[in-house]
């Protein structure tokens, strides 16, 4: 069952900022090999895995795309032994003292982000959380050293290691959204022996924390008939509200929105029925904050659906997820991707 | 008089690394004591583990009017106490000793003698508004989490404490708990390396970060005619946000080791003070002379002691002391063992003959 913790440990200990995947595609990408019949790499990052269908071509194709980058920082200056640092992607300073990183400088160096003493800071900050400007990374090695090694531009990634929750639960940075890069591995391992009618892509996309570019890309690139971004969502959790909130282990969530195709909603919730899958409706009134923004506007645009892993403390060194979620998703997944056949599109309906 | 100086190998790093990995907030000392324990008993002539829990070894000397000297180097650390079961894993803590609670967010925890991981976590920044960003979060908002179905293996009254792993950073070290970790790594070394024209009492103490609890009564049983606290100070060498010069340093990473004038609670013995500035210019180590300002250590128990005890502390500089991380330099370790070893082969009963 938890044959996947091991994996998703390994690519949460990799580093893939947003922009710069290289790391975590080249993981990604040793798994997937060996699931499918081709691995492409797209011209924004994006890693395109294919499995392709029996019905005669052209044949129609179903996109399961979750991002792979990872929120993160950048360095901006140097000041003797320390440096500065700029946000890559949505961060809260205040999870930032005390962390931490990998700054890769010509080579990977570990370091802390570290909060000045009050000394040192504005009047204005003292007690109060510090603005990100004001926090400072030291790597333990000397100015002329740290000068060297490291530029403005170099990338900082987070390196709390990961923590195995008992009760098959994780903790750690970057679950969002390597753990639904596992469960779409998990799909693609449920897969295996069993030929699909339809073609099935398998994306990791790229940049989804900052520009979505990577998945508007990957849309336009493989032109697919249908589209499922895989991506975590709000875990019920201490602080934050629950009517915005899912329960971690209790299953994942499916969207519901303009973002989602009504009718591949209602197919994903029967199926998920009859597959005895606990789901909850996760209601997206506007933007549903995941690749699927921008999947269903591709091109000449695309029926699109969201499948939810609930994840608690996002964007912080801390997020935790449950593993059973995990497996739910991508057995879901697989099952879809098996359900389709060539009539299927004739039945999909946008109104009752 | 010319005993070899002890070095800093990998033994000793080896040895510092299980020592910061122990967690023993103040009032749980014990998987600290363990190690002490394990690593005096070989080399000590009594070995006493009095009612706080602190560890009291002595060393004796050869000779006549043997001077009895007291090293003292506390094995608790600052961490969090649950108070409060939420069920389903999630439990309210409260904070031991002096901790910022701008610290604790978004960190890994380590929960109770079986070390059962769990998270202090926050809301997501998306649920958040830009107003609410700029309030610290206090420990009412603040949990710690060990995940759904867990509330079993752990309970009120455990304590956590960070779950930061020892790491080599070059010429640095980066682990949590240096303070006082350190002191109390070059104290079992000097214990290992006693001199032998006096007393050597060592004591491991408790309770240190909430109130020099343990020193005193330490103090009390050993009755020194003086001592030496061993610790961890903090290292505010940063730069100042708007590039002027930093005059609150406290003191500097790479300086060598610190010695105290006076704190917020002990005026040093100035002949403590003298002698020591002499040992390491005759030995050839660098020092520095901590600013002199708040913070206090082990001596300000001591020192007050029965008819009182002449006392100076001496602390390896710490960067971010009392955080999930702080750094230190190797060298730093080095030159405080290496100073305390030659001040204890120096030292004679003239030293209180000197009228203070």
């Amino acid at each position: 069952m938890t044959d996947l913790l091991p994996f998703l440990k390994t690519l949460i200990s990799a580093p893939g900022l947003s922009g710069h995947e290289a790391a975590i595609r080249e993981l990604i990408a040793a798994e997937w090999v060996l699931l499918c019949d081709e691995l492409t790499t797209s011209r924004l990052g994006s890693l395109h895995a294919v499995r392709r269908g029996t019905l005669p071509e052209p044949r129609p194709s179903l996109l399961l795309a979750a991002h792979m980058d990872s929120i993160g920082m950048m360095v901006t200056s140097r000041v003797g032994e320390f440096l500065h640092i700029t946000k890559v992607g949505g961060i809260d300073p205040r999870v930032l003292p005390g962390q931490l990183v990998t700054v890769h400088g010509r080579k990977a160096l570990p370091g802390v982000i570290v909060q000045p003493p009050d000394s040192l800071l504005p009047a204005e900050y003292q007690n109060g959380p510090l603005p990100l400007e004001h926090l400072l990374v030291d790597t333990g090695l000397p100015a002329a050293e740290l000068g060297r090694l490291v530029r403005p531009g170099d990338l900082v990634s987070f390196a709390q290691p990961p923590l195995t929750i008992a009760g098959d639960n994780l903790a750690g940075h970057s679950l969002d959204n390597r753990a639904s890069v596992a469960a779409l591995t998990h799909c693609l391992r449920e897969l295996r022996g069993r030929p699909t009618a339809w073609d099935v892509w398998a994306a990791a996309t790229a940049q989804e924390e900052e520009t979505l570019g990577g998945a508007l890309t990957s849309a336009y690139h493989l032109g697919p008939t249908l589209a499922i971004a895989i991506d975590v969502t709000f875990g019920a959790s201490p602080g934050s509200p629950s009517h915005k909130t899912f329960p971690i282990g209790k299953g994942p969530t499916l969207g519901w929105g303009p973002n989602i195709h009504p009718g591949l909603h209602k197919t994903l919730k029967a199926l998920a029925e009859r597959l005895e899958i606990p789901t909850k409706l996760e209601a997206m009134p506007r933007h549903s904050g995941t690749d699927a923004f921008h999947l269903q506007i591709a091109a000449q645009g695309i029926p699109t659906m969201v499948v939810g892993i609930p994840l608690r403390y996002m964007h912080t060194p801390v997020e935790m997820i449950s593993m059973k979620d995990l497996t739910r998703v991508g057995r879901l997944l697989a099952e879809f991707a098996a359900s389709l056949d060539e009539n299927f599109m004739d039945g999909l309906k946008l109104d009752e | 008089m010319n005993a070899a100086t002890p070095k800093i190998t990998t033994d000793q790093i080896r040895l510092l690394e299980r020592l910061t990995n122990a967690c023993a907030v103040s009032g749980d000392e014990g998987e600290v004591r363990s190690i002490v324990l394990e690593q005096v008993r070989p080399h000590a002539d009594e070995v006493k583990i009095d009612a706080l829990g602190n560890v009291l070894v002595t060393h004796h000397g050869k000779g006549e009017n043997r001077l009895r000297v007291m090293l003292a180097a506390h094995m608790d650390e600052v961490g969090l106490m649950l108070t409060n079961d939420e069920e389903d894993g999630i439990f309210r803590f409260d904070t031991v000793g002096g901790l910022d609670l701008r610290q604790l967010v978004g960190k890994a925890m380590l929960v109770g003698g079986e070390h059962i991981p769990g998270v202090i976590g926050a809301r997501p920044i998306h649920l958040s508004t830009p107003e609410e960003r700029k309030q610290t979060l206090t420990l009412d908002t603040l949990r710690i989490d060990v995940g759904p179905g867990n509330s079993a293996k752990v309970k009120v009254g455990d304590r956590a404490t960070f779950a930061t792993p020892f790491k080599r950073l070059g010429s640095s070290l980066q682990a949590k708990a240096f303070d006082d970790r350190l002191g109390v790594a070059t104290l079992i070394e000097l214990v290992k390396n006693p001199p032998d024209h006096l007393d050597l009492l060592a004591a491991f103490t408790v309770q240190e970060e909430v109130g020099l609890r343990g020193a005193r009564v330490a103090a009390y049983t050993l009755d020194p005619h003086l001592a030496f606290a061993l610790d961890c100070t903090p290292a505010n060498d940063l730069p100042a946000w708007d590039g002027s010069e930093n005059e609150q340093y406290n003191t500097r990473l790479g300086a060598g080791p610190a010695l105290y004038i006076a704190d917020g609670s002990t005026i040093s013995d100035p002949r403590l003070v003298r002698f020591l500035m002499q040992t390491a210019q005759t030995a050839g180590i660098p020092y520095q002379v901590r600013q002199p300002g708040g913070g206090g250590t082990d001596a300000g128990a001591i020192h007050k002691q029965r008819q009182g005890v002449p006392s100076v502390s001496i602390s390896v500089p710490g960067r971010y002391l009392h955080t999930a991380v702080s750094l230190v330099r190797l060298a730093d370790w080095q030159n405080s063992l290496a100073l305390l070893h030659a001040a204890l082969q120096a030292l004679t009963p003239e030293i209180l003959a000197a009228e203070r």
